[in-house]
């Protein structure tokens, strides 16, 4: 029997999660001596009162819906992918080599190519702890984790070592082709008489996450494999009895986790910085836990969790340039929405489901005099 | 290579294991007893930061050790209210204290002193200096074994020297007496443990504590021993190298201290040479890097022995209504 009622289950919980992060957020900040409602000012006019501003949350964005809808995949199959930060270094090796090394007509393609190319070495990275994980039984936590110092091994060689241009001390690949430019929102706009600003990374790459976000929603419950991966996550002995194979979901449940996060790489390899540099995640992979933990690892709920991250996280850039706070603010606020809404639900969850369980008796018990 | 440089070399093999020794029987006291800790990472980082900041402080390093404990011991309490009391999943655990440790070390560092979130540095009293065994001078002059003795075996930190007492200690208490045997029977059978009336709950938060004070020692170590104060993400994956060598040792304490020392050593080699040269291919300085990475997984693929976790690992204890 379901104790809450399902508005509960979806907006309150997380709701009460968020506010007591914010609440514990708030009072960090006035600990190190800084004015908690300006600093939310100062980021809701930095990361939104601008086409700018949003034009750097919704870059933002578009990297945490990738690694948010990576995350929530895995776990709708009940595996817990830590490895979005590795696999989206892959995924950025697999856009420099498809970009570096074809000659490209035009951007479109370029960008489809990316698109596969980025999937396939993110979901490759991810293919080896799936399998031990599968056959083995590694637990697929440790293997994501180690596999993701290996891809930094790996990227930092391909950098140094094969991929630098000669006569060039910078460990990073030489810049992409001016063919395969990426429209930016402002290129994208401008035809349709707004103006958005030029200098904001925000590109075609959001329309590739929305889309994503649609197809996943598609996937998971209207297709029978998603009803196979939930089945899966809800409890592998039943799934198992009902004849899903567990090395086949895990498999594929991963190797579509893997090259989501894989896919983050056309928004910052191909549509920012143009070329391959060794820090391009930048934390994204671990984030999209935080947003996938947040949107209950709904497509909705993660397009609307990697939003409000983007704006943390612009309006974070905005507070270290004008105030004392250091950009580490935004990294404790992420821990505190995976401490709240992911380690600690229960706390909040067992009291309400003890206030709903109380609200339903008394009528119960008033119709039985 | 020389005779000087293989002790050098070893000797910075044992500094380097040293940390990842402590934080390695740290996670062997929360594993054996069920609770899962991906956390090591942001315990030990905690306690650097805090170390090393109230040694600056007050100039005392070991008031900067007990607040490196302090502050671990924090990390453990809201691990084990996650996931023992609230029995919420101890992996989202563990990358939450990881975050929270690697945000607030910088922003608690850059609003106390002002230095970009790193800590002044230390010096004297503010840190703990290598101290020499008896004799080591004196039979420093003899062969093979008076440099072995004075440059490899004295000449650490305190701390180092408890790191290695740690180990027997560990396997003492862990397998010879009846706290041990009723933790080591926490983490593969808790209903057993709860129906002879010992309480779950206790024992998983003693272990969740051991390991605390275990990671605050291996953070203080990194900041106010092995170097001089506190930098922006100093662990760097230290303490997913001891979870590593937790694995590789298969949760025993004995083969934790022989991995921490072989991980200690390809730290050390990679170091000193960049890239390997051996004559026929040239081993990169990533590949080193990533070694202990690669066996752990190579391990985990079932290569020599399988790595088999306690098996209530990661699981929380439900009583029966």
């Amino acid at each position: 029997m379901d104790v809450m009622p399902k508005w509960a289950e979806v907006i309150l919980v997380p709701l009460i999660s968020l506010i007591l992060a914010a609440i514990l957020s708030a009072l960090v900040i006035l600990a190190i001596g800084e004015d908690p409602v300006a600093a939310v000012r100062l980021m809701i006019t930095g990361a939104l009162g601008s086409t700018y501003g949003w034009g750097y949350t919704l870059y933002y964005a578009t990297n945490f819906m990738f690694t948010g809808l990576a995350v929530a995949i895995a776990f709708h199959a009940g595996l817990f992918n830590i490895g979005g930060e590795g696999q989206a270094m892959l995924g950025g090796l697999g856009v420099a080599l498809v970009c570096l090394f074809i000659p490209w007509p035009h951007w479109s393609m370029a960008l489809i190519a990316a698109v596969v190319g980025s999937a396939v070495f993110g979901a490759l990275w991810a293919a080896i702890p799936a399998y031990l994980q599968a056959s083995r039984g590694s637990h697929i936590v440790i293997t994501t984790i180690m596999f993701n110092f290996i891809a930094a091994a790996v990227l930092n060689y391909m950098l140094v070592n094969v991929l630098r241009p000669a006569g060039s001390m910078d460990p990073a690949t030489a810049r992409f082709d001016e063919a395969v430019h990426l429209p930016s929102l402002h290129e994208m706009l401008a035809p349709i008489g707004i103006n958005f600003s030029k200098a904001a990374p925000a590109n075609v790459s959001l329309v590739v996450a929305l889309i994503a976000c649609v197809l996943v929603w598609l996937l998971i419950w209207r297709t029978p494999l998603g009803l196979e991966i939930r089945s899966f996550g809800k409890s592998h002995r039943a799934a198992r009895y009902a004849g899903i194979g567990a090395v086949r979901i895990t498999m594929i449940a991963m190797l579509l986790s893997g090259g989501l996060a894989g896919m983050m790489a056309i928004n910052n390899v191909m549509g920012e910085a143009e070329r391959l540099v060794l820090n391009a995640v930048e934390g994204a992979g671990f984030i999209g836990i935080a947003v996938a933990l947040m949107g209950r690892s709904h497509p909705f709920g993660v397009f609307l969790a990697a939003i409000l991250f983007g704006f943390l996280y612009q309006g974070g850039a905005e507070l270290a340039l004008w105030t004392s706070i250091p950009r580490e603010l935004i990294v404790v606020i992420q821990a505190l929405v995976i401490l709240f809404t992911g380690a600690l639900d229960n706390m909040v969850r067992m009291p309400l489901e003890r206030m709903f369980l109380a609200m339903r008796r008394r009528p119960n018990v008033q119709a039985g005099e | 290579m020389d005779f000087l440089t293989l002790i050098q070399i070893l000797d910075s093999s044992v500094r380097l294991a040293t940390p990842l020794l402590l934080a390695c029987l740290a996670g062997l006291f929360s594993e054996r007893a069920g609770i899962f800790d991906i956390g090591l990472e942001g315990k030990m980082l905690a306690a650097a930061m805090f170390s090393a900041a109230t040694a600056a402080i007050t100039g005392n390093v070991w008031l900067g050790l007990l607040a490196g404990i302090g502050a671990s011991m924090f990390l453990s309490i809201i691990h084990g209210l996650a996931s023992i009391t609230f029995r919420g999943n101890q992996l989202i655990s563990g990358v939450a204290i990881n975050f929270l440790a690697a945000g607030i070390t910088v922003l608690v560092a850059q609003d106390w002193f002002s230095q970009g979130g790193r800590t002044p540095q230390l010096s004297g009293a503010g840190r703990f200096e290598g101290f020499d065994l008896p004799f080591a001078d004196s039979l420093g002059s003899v062969p093979i074994f008076g440099p072995t003795y004075s440059e490899l075996v004295s000449g650490h930190s305190i701390l180092v020297y408890i790191a290695f007492l740690a180990v027997p200690a560990t396997w003492y208490v862990l397998f010879r007496t009846r706290f041990g045997l009723r933790l080591r029977a926490v983490g593969e059978n808790p209903a057993a443990v709860d129906t002879a009336g010992v309480s779950v709950v206790g024992l998983r938060y003693a272990a969740v504590a051991i390991c605390g004070v275990l990671c605050g020692i291996a953070g203080a170590y990194l900041a106010t021993a092995l170097q001089a104060g506190f930098v922006k993400d100093m662990t760097a994956g230290r303490g997913f190298i001891a979870l590593a060598a937790l694995i590789f040792a298969k949760w025993r304490p004995w083969s934790a201290l022989w991995t921490c020392l072989l991980f200690g050593f390809l730290q050390a080699i990679a170091l000193r040479f960049q890239n390997i040269d051996l004559g026929v291919i040239t081993v990169p300085v990533q590949l080193m890097d990533a070694l202990p990475y690669i066996l752990v997984v190579v391990i985990l693929a079932g290569v020599g022995g399988k790595a088999i976790p306690p098996r209530a690992g990661g699981e929380p204890y439900v009583k029966e209504r």
